[in-house]
């Protein structure tokens, strides 16, 4: 694999992990997580049928977007919470994100 | 939790690692299988660093940056969205599902494998 399409999932990774970070500074718990996830969500499925440059993808798709989102600490916070708390916090990510992804899909795709 | 440079760049290091072994993955494995294998890989070493005894530097450079990145959730939702599009609920649901009751099977196994480290 070319190096510099390395470097590009390199560099989005390293923009969307530290945009989750300042997020959950912010929006401290699942709160923080859950904003991250469904918005990373909506813009991923927009993203993805509207830009067609791979090396876009690359640095937007595979790096930023994919890094701003993440599914470990949404299942350790899960794990974390009261099985009530916990069923919600899975409700709510899965209901929002993937109503945010289809609506991504929907949105992009009509450009 | 302040705001931190110091925790920003560590964050940052390690979202660039996990992004980078998260593509190599995608090119490994096909299909959804690439994106089951890194959110459950990811939980389970992200559930053995919260019970590890590890620094907080360590926490945040491999749990927030590499855990974090190595997994996605906005793939694996767009991926679920994208079943629910042809129509094919029964394997949305199965992948959705499965990946959750995997990835927290995940994050006990590797929560009580940190605790007997610690």
């Amino acid at each position: 694999m070319d190096r510099s399409e390395l470097a590009l999932v390199a560099l989005g990774g390293f923009a969307g992990a530290t945009l989750r970070y300042a997020v959950s500074v912010a929006i401290p718990g699942a709160a923080g997580t859950l904003a991250v996830n469904v918005l990373g969500s909506f813009l991923l499925g927009t993203f993805i049928t509207s830009v067609s440059s791979r090396r876009a993808q690359l640095f937007f798709g595979t790096g930023l977007l994919s890094s701003l989102t993440t599914y470990s600490t949404f299942a350790v916070q899960t794990a974390s919470l009261s099985p009530m708390g916990g069923a919600l916090n899975v409700g709510a990510n899965y209901v929002l994100g993937f109503a945010a992804a289809a609506l991504g899909l929907a949105f992009g795709g009509r450009r | 939790m302040t705001l931190s440079l110091l925790s920003a760049a560590l964050v940052g290091v390690g979202g660039m690692a996990g992004a980078v072994s998260r593509h190599t993955v995608d090119q490994r494995v096909v299909g959804k299988w690439s994106t089951v294998t890194v959110n459950v890989l990811g939980s389970v070493a992200l559930g053995f660093l919260a019970t590890a005894p590890v620094g907080d530097a360590a926490a945040t450079l491999a749990g927030t940056g590499f855990c974090g990145a190595f997994t996605t959730f906005s793939s694996f939702a767009v991926g679920v969205a994208e079943l629910a599009e042809t129509g094919d609920y029964d394997t949305a649901a199965r992948y959705a599902f499965g990946t959750l009751l995997a990835a927290l099977v995940g994050v006990a196994i590797g929560g009580a494998v940190g605790g007997l480290v610690g």
